[in-house]
């Protein structure tokens, strides 16, 4: 077969034609164009609010999330968080259809709680919503009272429930609001006079990163402080392949949660995934309440090991000095490959702070950072971690703007590379750029989610991955006599 | 902070009663809030003089979010510091005007509109109870209180006994309880009667009645309540008296809404129907 007859055109567009266009939306006209579009939103990298809620459920000792909406809706989630750890997500939903539509969802919620106890025997059973019965004004609160009134539930069996619209906010707020909903349930009643802990209770925010779990957990044990996660979900995600199937392999201990409420102090991380958590934790949780930023980087990991000195009052490690000492010899040593490279990122509110507090340390220059959901709050807050510091100096902050927008910026404004999810790699590709997958979801890249971003560590590894990559690029395209071998 | 939900059939003069009764509970030094669930958007027109003010959905609309959203742009202040929202809504015919009310209650939840300092919060809810995001204010936690604006028409009493049956459903698995009738007179014959035997029916009371009078129309022509535009007027002392009710009011029941027949039955007995003649359903005038 001739090389011609191989190609079958599509269209009866010319091919001069195809190229005209294709150069024309790298262009600043374009570009223009690009920023002026209302009606149409395309790439946004961000999920919906139920994705993060079923994020929180699993991080409970015995929880099933239970989806009160669509089916469709349910394997979104679920595929979502499967493809992203590869591991199972089971989760179930009400499967509400035309007529729950018309009629409200109240017997498909009652059903569905009924089945889910008996096939599932669920020690916890959270409830979020869909789209549906939230445009449909189901009334949560009602259903599942009557649901307990009925017998359907045991009367003083857990179901903690969130209404988490899809169409309003994104995976962040859906976290925060099943989070909040899951301790107000459990600790009701639990607040003991005079008692306490001793704990800390660390609230990570919506995080799907299962090694930076671990990277607290050290950090912890490295100080001796004892502790509960809220919304433990490393072994919900990362357990150990045994040969056996556990429908829940993970989560925090539902007693342990309970009694979290009488905790010595509280540290919620990210405040714009945990704004609602930590505001009803701030009012009833005992102890010390503290809400700080995601230990990204140097600084803001300094501020976070700090912090947990002073709550509890120990010294800070000779391990961890090391550690921190070991990361600023890697940043020392590595510098030179990252300074100076310019930046484009993408994602969540948090991990974008935490992200260019890093870049700013190793001198990368952040130019573009967009956020699909974002708030004037956090665009003041970037702004002024970037005043903070030289290399923040030309960098813009392009809000509630989606990754076809930063296509035109990589084209017009060329970057080094782009940070982000796995969202972003048409762009990327676009752009001859590296990717680096740091955020949620990855689904084209093995065991990133078991490596921490987060602490010491996580400093290192964002080193690792970044730099090597640009010696790799490097070594691809430049004379061999400039291979950092010969030099 | 008392949460009182006023519903009715449309047309009824839930808004004009509502704001007139509002305002005389203004007049007895109470905090108030209206929040008009009503994509119409007319539920603070008395208060504030005007109508023209920005709807939580009209601003949503134009910012594409609720987030960017701020508690002033929505909120006004009118006659005696009564605080005015509307959620507004969607053009009749598209979208879906009851996720209006949903967005709307929740951005003032989520943006501390509800200050202690609040003795009263009404919602003028449009209508009828059609969907869930007109339950909205009568969820857990919302209002607990509902006045069902009526008159002794036959229409206006079956769209109360029908929201009566809606309440019903919600009281059954929460704290909302139906506290009275307001009878907004229509001159219609035995009408306080025939109000005062339904209200007994759904195990309430008449809690005031309305009596009709033009004066409310030549107070809303200057886009003003009674009580504001003549205070010494006996209809303004009519409204302050509904207020003075509602203030002392402590008869909240579980409505026992009335069948279908029943609902006849009274009407019947009232003089308002014919007793059931088979022969005359459906036969034209001529033809007879």
């Amino acid at each position: 077969m001739s090389a011609e007859a191989a190609v079958k055109y599509v269209t009866e567009t010319p091919i001069e034609e195809v190229e005209r266009v294709s150069a024309w939306i790298n262009s600043e006209e374009y570009k223009e164009k690009n920023f002026a579009r209302q009606a149409l939103v395309i790439n946004p990298p961000h999920a919906c609010q139920p994705l993060g809620a079923q994020l929180a459920a699993h991080g409970f000792e015995g929880t099933l999330p239970f989806v009160h909406g669509s089916q469709g809706c349910a394997s979104y989630y679920r595929s979502t968080l499967n493809r992203h750890f590869r591991e199972p997500a089971p989760a179930v939903s009400d499967s509400m259809t035309e007529d729950g539509a018309v009629f409200g969802g109240q017997s498909n919620l009652h059903e569905g709680l009924e089945n889910a106890l008996a096939l599932y025997k669920p020690k916890m059973i959270a409830v979020f919503t869909s789209c549906m019965p939230e445009v449909i004004g189901d009334d949560l609160t009602a259903f599942i009272r009557n649901a307990k009134k009925k017998g359907v539930v045991p009367e003083d069996f857990p179901t903690p429930y969130a209404n988490t619209p899809s169409f309003n906010g994104s995976h962040i707020h859906g976290y925060d609001a099943m989070l909040n909903s899951i301790l107000q349930y459990l600790t009701e009643g639990k607040q003991v006079e005079g008692r306490c802990t001793g704990k800390l209770n660390l609230i990570p925010g919506c995080d799907f990163n299962t090694g930076n779990y671990r990277e607290y957990k050290h950090i912890l044990k490295e100080f001796g402080i004892p502790y509960t996660i809220l919304a433990d979900i490393t072994e919900s995600f990362d357990s150990p392949l045994d040969g056996t199937y556990k429908i829940y392999p993970g989560g925090t201990k539902l007693d342990d949660a309970a009694d979290s409420i009488n905790g010595k102090a509280t540290i919620t991380l990210g405040p714009y995934a945990t704004a609602k958590s930590y505001t009803w934790i701030k009012d009833n949780y005992s102890g010390k309440h503290v809400s700080l930023p995601i230990p990204m980087g140097i600084a803001k990991t300094d501020e976070f090991i700090v912090k947990l000195s002073e709550l509890f009052n120990k010294p800070v490690p000779a391990s961890l000095k090391e550690e921190r000492g070991r990361a600023v010899d890697a940043m020392t040593d590595s510098h030179q490959y990252i300074h100076g490279k310019k930046f484009a990122l993408y994602g969540d509110p948090d991990y974008l702070l935490g992200y260019v507090s890093f870049l700013l340390e190793m001198g990368g220059i952040p130019l573009h950072i967009l956020c699909s959901k974002g708030s004037k709050k956090f665009e003041k807050e970037m702004q002024g971690l970037l005043n903070g510091s030289l290399y923040g100096a030309g960098c813009k902050i392009y809000m509630n703007k989606d990754l076809w927008h930063m296509r035109s910026l990589l084209m017009t404004e060329p970057v080094d590379a782009m940070i982000g999810d796995t969202h972003g790699k048409f762009a990327a590709r676009d752009a001859k750029i590296p990717l680096f997958r740091f955020g949620f979801p990855i689904f084209d890249r093995v065991n990133k989610h078991r490596y921490p971003l987060v602490g010491y560590q996580g400093a290192m590894n964002m080193i690792t991955e970044i730099a090597n990559k640009f010696i790799d690029i490097k070594d691809d395209t430049c004379e061999d006599r400039f291979f950092e071998m010969m030099r | 902070m008392r949460q009182i939900a006023i519903y009715g059939k449309g047309g009824i003069g839930k808004s004009t009663t509502t704001q007139n009764t509002v305002a005389g509970l203004a007049y007895l030094g109470k905090k108030v809030m209206i929040v008009g669930c009503d994509p119409k958007a007319d539920s603070t027109r008395l208060i504030l003089h005007a109508k023209a003010q920005n709807t939580v959905m009209d601003l949503v609309r134009e910012l594409g979010t609720v987030e960017d959203l701020e508690i002033e742009d929505v909120m006004k202040v009118g006659y005696g510091g009564i605080k005015c929202v509307e959620s507004g809504g969607p053009e009749p015919g598209v979208g879906c005007a009851g996720r209006g009310v949903i967005t709307a209650i929740n951005f003032l939840e989520e943006n501390g509109a509800y200050t202690p300092d609040l003795d009263f919060v009404f919602y003028d809810v449009l209508g009828d109870v059609v969907c869930g995001g007109f339950a909205m204010p009568i969820r857990e936690g919302k209002a607990e209180e509902i006045y069902i604006v009526c008159s002794g028409e036959m229409m206006a009493m079956y769209a109360a006994n029908n929201i009566a049956k809606g309440i019903l459903k919600y009281a059954s698995s929460g704290k909302v309880r139906l506290a009275g009738l307001i009878c907004n007179a229509r001159k219609t014959d035995k009408e306080f009667e025939l109000v005062s035997a339904l209200a007994a029916k759904l195990s309430t009371q008449m809690i005031h009645f309305v009596p009709r009078d033009n004066q409310v129309q030549r107070a809303e022509m200057r886009r003003m309540t009674v009580i504001e535009y003549s205070p010494e007027h006996p209809q303004a002392q009519e409204y302050r008296n509904l207020a003075e009710k509602i203030l002392n009011n402590k008869m909240l029941v579980v409505p026992t809404p009335l069948e279908m027949e029943e609902l006849e039955d009274l009407l019947m007995e009232f003089g308002i129907m014919e007793a059931e003649d088979e022969s005359i359903v459906g036969v034209a005038e001529k033809a007879a």
